[in-house]
């Protein structure tokens, strides 16, 4: 009598208080049939419980080492369910109904014993269960396109209405999109999927995930008779896309990144652009290449691009300098050990070049083969990551022209080297002629340094790329 | 075996102009299919693509592989317990971890491997192993060769030549293990050596083992002639013609989803992802200056991230908001080198620029890289 009123009155909550001090025994029938009505738009479901099939080779008990699910999921014949192992064999356990997952009688490293329960799943009575024994006969492997459709990674057989709605129209469940749990195709997926192929209007279909028996199978069949009488009329609802947000923590290296591209926000930044003409220095590099393969090295335009900046850093040292927090004091950095933003897995890291003011060309070559490598491998050390005083990011090798780099702190300046195009420019005499042109960004901290500064540290660094062979005068 | 490779290429391009179910149908219970590729990451894909796809009911399948050198751990294996994960690195060997159960292996070329797929029914380890008993004793009579109750083969009965593993589905199962004919076993002693402390988890511990190389026994012997060798019992024993077929792991016409599969088997929440939960309690000294420093960790990594971190320092020895921007940061990091060195670096770029502080940071982040 008093479940009765349960399901016709809305506010349950206060029932519940209500009854549950003064009668006993019944009230804790009352309340398990009031979990059961908040937790499934279905009414009361049998609990089964689906104990663990045999292994083979007389394997007795085995280790749960993983689940797949937890308590409140719902799941479908042949879902995942859990990993047991036993004796360097893993075994994947799959559900046998069709349910929601009641309890897991086991946690993970507990011993599981074979014919004992694993789990309880609570079944749609009306769905009835499938056969005790493993299906022997799989579906042969033509027509699984329109029977499995891939859930997690697992090849998952789809519920008995979708199969036969796909087979009967010959749709590939590959090609339909899942509205239901984990991108589970529903009956309704299907149906939208066939009404936008014939134009026929669909009824409205319930929003619940566990879909009571419809009246509604009845309209597919009548759908092709209706077609030749009726005008098709676009489907009035907007087209369904299942795609979810996903929502990731920040953790480790990109946490660090946060911080620290805050902190360089708060660095009042100008920017200054150039363009250089580097069809000599292409020209150069030509004739240098070979004579470097032959020591084993490598050959970029950066170690250029790196020894410029640092003879141009010996007239402005301010450039490789670093401002304190309070911006009381400017240390100016002896060593010019130049950045290099290389994109690995992690994304972009900046290990340095130590030293440039003593090194060659060629060192500077060496060295960054030896990054480049440990970069791509993972194997960058802490000692070539920190201690930085000026960047280099050399972003035209992914592409682009013209960038607005942020200063990486310590540090005071950064440049951004866009790709290498050939462009008609005139020469000297006005005649027009092939130009490699690469542009060049940079920005710089506007509390110590100036536009003029910046400006003729920029032409001084483009006098050497444009007439390389300048370097050589001031080359120590 | 060289005219037999030569009439499978043959074969194989008469094949692959044909529809791909004709490749998997052939007459006889059984087919035997090699595959080209060293790549371990291919190959496991192979093993996952046919227990995925292949209806196993009619036919059964072995397959043979080799891999290049790589250190395979069993599905629930923890990969800092069982290897030495710094020499993987510096050496370039690969690492990966399999769908199977069972312990950690080293594979390279001197090694083969063999994959038994039957449906799950018919799921039996050690038919398959005296199946390879039986070949190698026709092969060579003298061999003193036998199948454990473990499911290893030893040789003289005393050195390990194969280990086990299996993996079961819901109709179908295999059961795969190797074969060591002619591998380095200087390498493979020295990589399946843990060097981390400390480490208390429940994941499937290996178990070692002396291991000897058939090689070693009769010099005669080849990895191509063991293959040919097992290849020739199961055609016997599955009543099919002696024939290898071989196989493309990057062919995505002949498998599809292969390349996904293989993806996914390099991706690092795979490798080091499934470590089941497992905690690090180990100690560190520091020389700095004229004192040594006692450092005391306490990590807990599950999923192969930190998600709690203790590190017990001498208070004031890096300053304070210092070091709990260090414990913040590792915490929810991944619990690698790698983006460990990358996580600190970036750290120290907000902090007060001085000599002493970089040092003492540097000395720190070392030592707690080296765990990892």
């Amino acid at each position: 009598v008093y479940i009765h009123r349960v399901r016709s009155c809305s506010s349950i909550r206060f029932i519940k208080s209500k009854y549950v001090c003064v009668f006993d025994k019944s009230a804790l029938k009352f309340s398990h049939q009031q979990r059961l009505f908040r937790t499934s738009p279905v009414s009361c479901g049998q609990i089964v419980q689906f104990k663990l099939s045999d292994i083979g080779e007389g394997i007795t008990e085995v280790t749960v080492k993983e689940w797949y699910i937890k308590e409140g999921d719902s799941v479908s014949q042949f879902d995942s369910i859990c990993e047991v192992q036993s004796d360097k064999a893993s075994v994947t356990i799959t559900s046998r109904y069709d349910g929601i997952i009641r309890k897991l009688h086991y946690s993970i490293d507990d011993i599981a014993f074979v014919g004992k329960p694993l789990v309880d799943i609570e079944i749609d009575a009306s769905k009835g269960v499938a056969p005790e024994e493993d299906v022997v006969e799989t579906p042969p492997m033509s027509h699984e396109e329109h029977t499995h459709q891939e859930i997690k990674g697992h090849k998952t057989l789809a519920t008995p209405a979708v199969r036969r709605l796909a087979m009967e129209n010959n749709i590939k469940l590959s090609e339909i999109v899942g509205t239901g749990k984990d991108n589970r195709i529903l009956k309704e997926d299907i149906l939208n999927y066939l009404a936008k192929q014939t134009g026929a209007i669909l009824p409205p279909s319930p929003k619940a995930e566990i879909v009571p028996p419809l009246r509604k199978t009845e309209a597919v069949p009548a759908a092709p008779k209706d077609k030749a009488r009726r005008i098709p009329v676009p489907v009035s609802r907007p087209i369904a896309f299942s795609g979810k947000d996903k929502t990731e923590p920040v953790t480790g290296f990109q946490k660090a990144m946060v911080k620290t591209m805050s902190a360089a926000l708060k660095i009042p930044h100008f920017g200054y652009s150039d363009e250089i003409d580097l069809t000599q220095l292409v020209q150069l590099r030509e004739e240098l290449k070979p004579l470097a393969e032959l020591r084993g090295v490598k050959l970029s335009f950066m170690p250029f691009f790196i020894k410029a900046a640092s003879l141009g850093l010996l007239q402005y040292p301010i450039l490789n300098a670093s401002l304190d927090e309070n911006c009381q004091n400017v240390t100016y950095k002896a060593s010019h050990n130049i950045g290099v933003a290389m994109d690995t897995e992690q994304g972009l890291i900046v290990p340095n070049v130590k030293n440039v003011q003593v090194c060659s060309v060629f060192d500077i070559a060496v060295e960054l083969n030896r990054l480049q490598s440990l970069g791509s491998a993972g194997q960058l050390g802490t000692s070539d990551l920190t201690g930085g005083t000026f960047t280099l990011s050399n972003i035209g090798t992914i592409g682009g022209t013209y960038a607005k780099p942020v200063i990486l702190p310590p540090e005071v300046a950064i440049g951004a080297l866009g790709k290498i195009q050939v462009l008609p420019r005139f020469n000297g005499k006005g005649e027009v002629f092939k130009a490699q042109i690469m542009n060049v960004s940079w920005s710089a901290d506007h509390r110590i340094i100036d536009g003029a500064t910046m400006a003729r540290f920029s032409n001084l660094w483009k006098s050497y790329l444009e007439n390389p062979a300048s370097m050589l005068l001031d080359l120590k | 075996m060289v005219l037999q490779s030569f009439k499978n290429c043959l074969w194989l391009s008469c094949v692959l102009r044909t529809p791909k179910a004709c490749f998997w149908s052939t007459a006889g219970g059984g087919l035997i299919i090699q595959s080209v590729s060293s790549d371990v990451y291919q190959n496991l894909a192979v093993e996952d693509w046919i227990h995925d796809h292949m209806d196993l009911e009619k036919q059964q399948i072995l397959f043979l592989w080799r891999n290049s050198p790589a250190v395979v751990i069993g599905r629930h294996q923890n990969p800092w317990q069982e290897c030495n994960l710094r020499l993987l690195r510096q050496k370039n060997i690969k690492l990966a971890r399999r769908r199977s159960g069972g312990g950690t292996v080293y594979h390279d070329l001197g090694n083969i491997n063999l994959t038994f797929f039957t449906t799950r029914k018919k799921y039996e380890r050690m038919g398959n192993l005296k199946l390879i008993v039986k070949a190698l004793k026709a092969l060579r009579p003298q061999l003193d060769v036998h199948v454990t109750d473990r499911y290893d083969i030893l040789l003289d009965r005393q050195y390990k030549i194969s280990g086990t593993a299996a993996k079961l589905g819901r109709t179908s199962a295999y059961h795969h293990c190797t074969l060591l004919c002619n591998a380095d076993k200087s390498v493979l002693s020295s990589v399946l050596k843990s060097p981390y402390k400390g480490l208390k988890s429940n994941a499937t511990p290996s178990v070692p083992a002396s291991v000897k190389n058939l090689f070693e026994e009769d010099a005669s012997l080849t990895s191509e002639m063991l293959l040919d060798a097992i290849a020739k019992e199961y055609a016997v024993q599955h009543q099919i013609d002696h024939h290898i077929t071989l196989i493309n792991p990057a062919d995505e016409t002949l498998l599809p989803g292969i390349t996904n599969k293989t993806k996914e088997l390099q991706t690092w929440e795979w490798v080091y992802g499934k470590t089941p939960k497992f905690s690090v309690s180990t100690c560190f000294n520091m020389a700095y200056k004229d004192s040594v420093l006692h450092v005391k960790v306490n990590m807990d990594v599950k999923h192969g991230r930190i998600e709690v971190c203790n590190i017990d320092l001498p208070e004031q020895w890096l300053p304070p908001g210092l070091y709990s921007e260090l414990v913040k940061g590792l915490t929810g990091s991944k619990f690698c080198p790698n983006e460990t060195t990358a996580l600190v670096t970036t750290l120290l770029r907000v902090y007060p620029q001085d000599d002493e502080l970089h040092s003492r940071w540097s000395l720190l982040c070392e030592n707690m890289i080296r765990l990892m």
